[in-house]
């Protein structure tokens, strides 16, 4: 069955080029059990096991370590603490130095590594681990960030401002003024493949990794500063995670790097793979937020002037929270424009694991704090929110002189479409006829309420940090005319792998399975971003279809000079290329081209273009260009218990003009779910000691098949395209599809509200778990009735 | 009582070879083995807690029925439960040239795997569905599919692709139901009498042979752990590395999974699981079906047991307090000894039930509510399904023909640290009109009976509130009404 399949030489197109709906490079393997993740790995011989030595008080200063049962119980190799990392015990990605790979005299959240068993097996390991015994003095300590004062307490990175306009007088000028506060939770990842690293020492100071990371270049840095050596004597490799989800873009340097001092320590390799509870207690998770809230607007809803603090939960270092932080402030508009704003973030410092990057990246919070606005205007007005949402929409690229279209960091939003997608998904959904439905139904339902809502999202694609908008790949045409592709995405079941491998093949002319997909590593593209921010097929694909160009070009070159014709009539036809009047085949013209000794390997390189932004002065135009969509979810909520089900969610999604449908159509559909579980079920909890105690899928609840809507209707808008020339016009899908959710949210909301005549705003909180819901329906029953 | 037989090794078919295993730890679990013994990695850990499903492999058993298979969570099933079954990886799925299974064959081309990790889980879990149902509803998909967590998807795909199957290949002539024959013969070779022993003092295992083996050897052994579905023991290993020896593995005792009718009373033994005792509960006490399908994951519900769930004394375990309201009563068994006592009495406090040492569960007798009886059972969590209950509440009421309350036992769980009557409640509705005035004066009661806790799944306030409103869901749902009392994800059958 491996036989390798002749090329079509006379086929009109391609098979699997751009535009096409194509599997997921690795189904087959999935399916079969015989895709390989790290742990799935053929082990070195002699190859040791790690587990992770956790802090069992909440902030407090180690007064003694004895160490001496877990270094003499069975199995046992060693014990790494802090003065065992050669280099700088330091694995702060934004080079804060304020994360140690294991916690020295200090802890400063429960659950904090403060030691590594090293063992013959991990169980051993892990048995090892429990008898260590560890003093503590307690030192006073903070969770919840209700308690803080977002202007006065510690920070673990600066704020950030955005201002446009004179809030504060346009508010007070407002005809109408109002005031809120929400509290929106964080967000376990719960990728089903957790942490994982496994070193292999090699001679001198290297060591190759192979770490379960978004983020192999990071991984490579943070290693060689833990080990005290070059960058180049590491190598990272990472064929596939098991889900990613952003907990994977700093999170795993800390195993990676504990690891690789082990494997140098003991010429061995070592593997570390925490179990699922230390997974969720040691990593860091989503941010949840505090949003403190003012609005001025005036009776026709029309909003004036917004005042926003989005305090957040960091824990107990910076890692990614001044990024997510921002990018909460980039999106407190959502779709809106906002006619003067001032929106302050405040990173806060909490004696928790370190908040990390999630799906979205802050950018979901800013959004849902945005639609409480809308939401309260519209209970303050009397009119349905989506009224009010489509009032305060920004304005579409015609009236750009209107002014309606600056967003609070200044830049233009220059390619807005909410407008028709709205209107479109309004039809589709009949979203007028079931308004009146659910109320005639509401109307004669005592215990059970109905509620709908239409959400929009827009999202702004790209990195924050400048610099991290680039990428580089590797092509390799070998002498049959088969392809070799790397780039520095990492795949962790997006489909980026398959769609890169879609442009090679489009833009060579060759079929798709002449192009294979290889691991990413950090040997063969060097100085990687994170596969994060939703880029990875925007920078990789076109890193790849530069690096294909230039082969490409060569290719040209030399058969124009062999045969003798101007470089326009050598053209890439599928399979083949035509070269004057003849036709050979692509393989057969790579193969001449080596022999006339003709370069058949490429770095391609690619870099976003117009980007900028000046975060003190907190102007630019951060963001390449934006992604639209909408969703539209019925509930139906049980007021004795706050017990619920969505009973149906109708989305519309631009994806510009898709690389691969299927693949986007499965973003979208996963990116809802994912969102709705963080504003419905899933819910962190910490104790009054300042425990995790929902660090299991038993008390961590994500959804599950039988939480999808009833009727879950999912569609690509088909008419957009990229503004911007991205690869082949098309637009990311990662994180955009993600704030989707929070059309079920909004109709919970609304479902509330119907017990108090939809005359007070619910101010429903998140994760709206059916305790939240009921409390709200008893807090607006007495309202009512008050 | 004719001589033991005894055998020192754990005899089962993997795939399709026999194994035989002379040196197995009480607390070896079947996804360790199969990953680090037998190099076979498909199955995956996720949760290693029965939580996420990634690990799902088949298991054969031969039952009254003949040969079934089903969906088990192999991080948390034990070596030494696997006797005489016929364990199926998803590494036996692929044809001998390599194919595809439907399965597999459907999930690819609906695109239902992105990450893949979740993915092997899910294909058995729905080849274990397809098995039984090659037309499947999306009740019975969703149902089946309760114990498998994907992070990806969103799970559409995944029920695309779960319909498609029959699309892509007859159930009759999937290879396990082709080998069915050969297989049951395998497995009936297996079952040969005897008394598994493997191991001895601290480090001891053992399969009894029979009921009558099982109560011998713990009255001789009290101490030992006793192991049924491992639902729960599972955890003690995984997750808080308990030692479990002396060992006792009871799940394939006959003896123990039988379920009989007499005289209006359905005596369940304590080895029946979830799954087992759902065809008769939910056929003779219709209440008690969606509550059964509420409870853990298919996986769970085909490993976990009804005595298991009574006998670890558990204040959120979802069958005490239904069968509490419902009069239940259990049989107790020390070597030859039984004593029945109400099921309500064996909760004594936190971590204490009426069971002596060298004692163990043997059945619970459970009365089919009269015709008249109003029954019902509602279990609330935070999220639908699979999830642990926050409360759980159970209503048995029968009126007098003057409509006022005859009869009446209230039994919550989760709202105590045991599963519990509310005594005063029932106190305040008997004899009284059978009214929403009576019942909203009995909901002033719920504070003298219960102060619930508050923890990671509740606050004390939402117990009260939720546990308390449960009462006028109940009166509402006896009056006739016709709203909607309850949101359904499907509609009744």
């Amino acid at each position: 069955m491996n036989k390798h399949a002749a090329p079509n030489l006379k086929a009109e197109k391609i098979a699997g080029g751009v535009a096409t709906d194509q599997r997921h490079d690795s189904a087959h393997k999935h399916v079969s059990g015989t895709a390989v993740y790290i742990d799935d790995m053929p082990e070195p011989a002699g190859t040791l096991h790690g587990c992770l030595g956790l802090s069992s008080a909440t902030h407090a200063t180690i007064t003694s370590m004895d160490l001496s049962a877990v270094r003499t119980a069975p199995g046992v190799v060693d014990v790494l603490t802090a003065k065992d990392v050669p280099g700088e015990n330091d694995i702060s990605p934004t080079g804060r130095h304020d994360e140690p790979v294991l916690a020295d005299a200090k802890v400063q959240f429960y659950g904090q590594p403060i030691f590594c068993v090293i063992a013959e097996t991990r169980e051993q390991a892990r048995r090892a681990t429990r008898l260590a015994k560890v003093e503590y003095r307690e030192l006073p300590f903070v969770t919840d960030i209700g308690a803080l004062d977002p202007k006065k307490d510690k920070l673990v990175t600066p704020p950030l401002t955005l201002k446009r306009g004179d809030a504060a007088t346009a508010i007070r000028q407002a005809p109408r003024r109002l005031k809120g506060k929400m509290r929106i939770g964080g967000q376990e990842h719960f990728y089903l493949e957790g942490h994982i690293a496994m070193a292999i020492p090699g001679e001198d100071q290297d060591v190759t990794i192979y770490s379960s990371t978004q983020h192999p270049s990071e991984v490579q840095h943070m290693v060689s500063h833990a080990l005290g050596v070059p960058s180049n004597a590491i190598t990272v490799e990472i064929r596939r995670m098991g889900g990613g989800f952003g907990g994977k873009e700093t999170q795993g340097n800390q195993f990676a790097a504990l690891a690789a001092i082990a494997a140098k320590k003991h010429h061995r390799a070592v593997k570390i793979r925490p179990d699922r509870d230390d997974d969720m207690i040691a990593t860091g998770k989503r941010h949840d937020f505090l949003v403190d809230y003012e609005v001025g607007f005036d009776d026709e809803g029309n909003i004036l002037g917004v005042d926003f603090m989005f305090a957040a939960r960091c824990g107990f270092s910076s890692d990614l929270s001044g990024p997510v932080t921002d990018r909460a402030l980039f999106h407190c508009d959502n779709t809106y424009f906002w006619p003067a704003v001032h929106a302050q973030s405040a990173p806060l410092y909490t004696n928790t694991v370190s908040n990390t990057a999630f799906r979205g990246f802050g950018g979901p919070q800013g959004m849902v704090g945005a639609e409480r606005v809308i939401d309260e205007v519209a209970f303050a007005v009397g009119k349905d929110p989506l009224e009010i949402r489509k009032k305060n929409f920004y304005g579409t690229s015609g009236d750009c002189e209107g002014g309606r279209n600056v967003t609070p960091y200044h830049q233009t939003v220059e390619d807005n479409i909410i407008q028709r997608i709205v209107a479109e998904l309004e039809q589709s959904a009949s979203y007028a006829r079931r308004r009146r439905e659910i109320s005639a139904f509401n109307a004669n339902s005592r215990f059970i309420k109905r509620g709908l809502a239409l959400t929009p999202v827009k999202f702004g694609i790209s990195f924050t940090a400048t610099h991290y908008n680039q990428a580089g790949a590797l092509v390799h045409v070998y002498t049959d005319g088969s392809v070799h592709l790397n780039h520095g995405g990492t795949e962790m079941g997006q489909g980026l792998y398959i769609k890169v491998a879609q442009v090679v093949a489009e833009e060579f002319q060759i079929d798709l399975d002449q192009v294979k997909i290889t691991a990413t590593t950090t040997g063969k593209v060097p100085n990687t971003s994170a596969t994060a921010a939703s880029s990875g097929s925007d920078l990789n694909g076109m890193a790849a279809q530069n690096g294909a160009r230039q082969i490409k070009d060569r290719l040209t070159d030399f058969a124009a000079e062999k045969y003798q014709v101007p470089r326009d009539q050598v053209l890439f036809l599928p399979n083949r290329v035509r070269i004057g009047n003849q036709e050979i085949a692509f393989a057969d013209l790579v193969k001449q081209a080596y022999m006339a000794r003709i370069q058949l390997s490429a770095a391609g390189f690619y870099k976003t273009p117009k980007i900028h932004w000046n975060r003190d002065k907190g102007e630019g135009r951060p963001f390449y260009y934006f992604t639209y969509g909408a969703s539209c979810s019925e509930v139906s909520v049980d007021t004795l218990t706050g017990e619920y089900m969505v009973e149906r969610t109708d989305i519309l999604h631009d994806c510009g003009r898709s690389l691969n449908r299927a693949i986007d159509i499965g973003q979208i559909e996963g990116g809802f779910i994912q969102g709705m579980g963080w504003l419905t079920t899933e819910e962190l909890w910490w104790d009054a000691k300042g425990r995790l105690r929902t660090h299991a899928p038993s008390t961590y609840k994500i959804p599950l098949a039988s939480d999808r809507p009833k009727i879950f209707n999912v569609t690509l808008a088909d008419w957009p395209e990229a503004g911007e020339p991205t690869i082949h016009r098309s637009k990311a899908v990662g994180e955009p599809p993600f704030p989707l959710g929070m059309s079920v949210l909004h109709a919970l909301s609304d479902a509330v509200a119907s017990v108090a005549d939809n005359k007070i705003c619910p101010r429903l909180d998140a994760p709206a778990t059916p305790e939240r819901v009921l409390m709200a329906i008893e807090r607006l029953k007495k309202e009512a009735v008050a | 009582m004719a001589k033991i037989s005894i055998r020192k090794e754990i005899r089962f078919i993997l795939n399709g070879r026999d194994v035989a295993l002379s040196s197995v730890a009480s607390d070896a679990t079947l996804l360790d083995w199969l990953r680090l013994e037998r190099s076979l990695r498909g199955t995956k850990e996720g949760c290693a807690e029965g939580d996420c499903g990634a690990c799902t492999v088949l298991v054969g058993k031969l039952s009254a029925g003949g040969l079934v298979y089903e969906s088990v969570n192999a991080c948390i099933r034990f070596l030494g439960s696997l006797d005489a079954t016929h364990v199926v990886t998803v590494e036996h799925l692929r044809g001998v040239s390599g194919q595809l299974h439907p399965v597999q064959q459907a999930m690819v081309d609906f695109h239902g795997s992105q990450c893949g990790f979740c993915t092997p889980g899910f294909v058995m879990s729905l080849y274990g569905l397809w098995m039984k149902s090659s037309n499947p509803s999306n009740a019975d998909i969703e149902k089946a599919l309760q114990g498998n967590l994907c992070r990806c998807t969103g799970y559409e795909a995944i029920i695309r692709a779960a319909h498609a199957i029959s699309s892509y290949g007859k159930a009759a002539e999937d290879p396990l139901a082709a080998e069915r024959k050969a297989i049951t013969e395998r497995l009936e070779a297996l079952h040969d009498g005897a008394r598994v022993e493997i191991g001895s003092a601290k480090a001891w295992l053992v399969v009894p042979a029979d009921v009558d083996d099982f109560a011998a050897v713990l009255d001789k052994e009290p101490g030992a752990t006793i192991v049924a579905g491992s639902t729960d023991v599972g955890l003690w290993v995984t997750k808080h590395m308990r030692d479990i020896s002396p060992a006792i593995f009871i799940g394939n005792l006959d003896g123990l999974c039988t379920i009989s009718e007499d005289k209006g009373v359905i005596s369940i033994g304590a080895g029946v699981t979830y799954t087992d005792a759902f065809a008769t509960l939910a056929k003779r006490i219709p209440a008690m079906g969606p509550l059964f399908d509420r409870i853990g994951g298919e996986q769970v519900r085909n490993m976990g047991t009804i005595g298991g769930n009574i006998a670890n004394g558990s204040p959120i375990g979802d069958t005490p307090p239904p069968l509490i309201a419902l009069g239940a009563s259990l049989t107790l068994r020390k070597g030859k000894k039984r004593r029945t006592i109400p099921l309500e009495d064996f909760f004594i406090a936190y971590g204490k039930q009426d069971r002596l040492s060298g004692e163990f569960v043997e059945a619970v007798h459970v009365p089919i509510p009269p015709k008249a009886t109003k029954f019902a059972v509602h279990k609330i969590t935070k999220r639908r399904d699979e999830d642990i209950t926050a409360a759980l509440g159970a209503f048995f009421l029968t009126l007098a023909k003057d409509g006022t309350v005859a009869e009446v036992r209230i039994a919550y769980g989760g709202m105590a640290a045991t599963p519990k009557r509310a005594s005063s409640v029932e106190k305040a509705l008997l004899g009284k009109p059978w009214t929403e005035q009576a019942v909203e004066a009995a909901m002033a009661e719920y504070a003298r009976d219960f102060t619930p806790l508050t923890d990671m799944r509740a606050s004390a306030e939402y117990r009260a509130l939720a546990a308390r409103n449960l009462l006028l869901r109940f009166f509402a749902e006896t009056s006739g009404t016709r709203e909607p009392i309850q949101v359904s994800r499907h509609e009744a059958a």
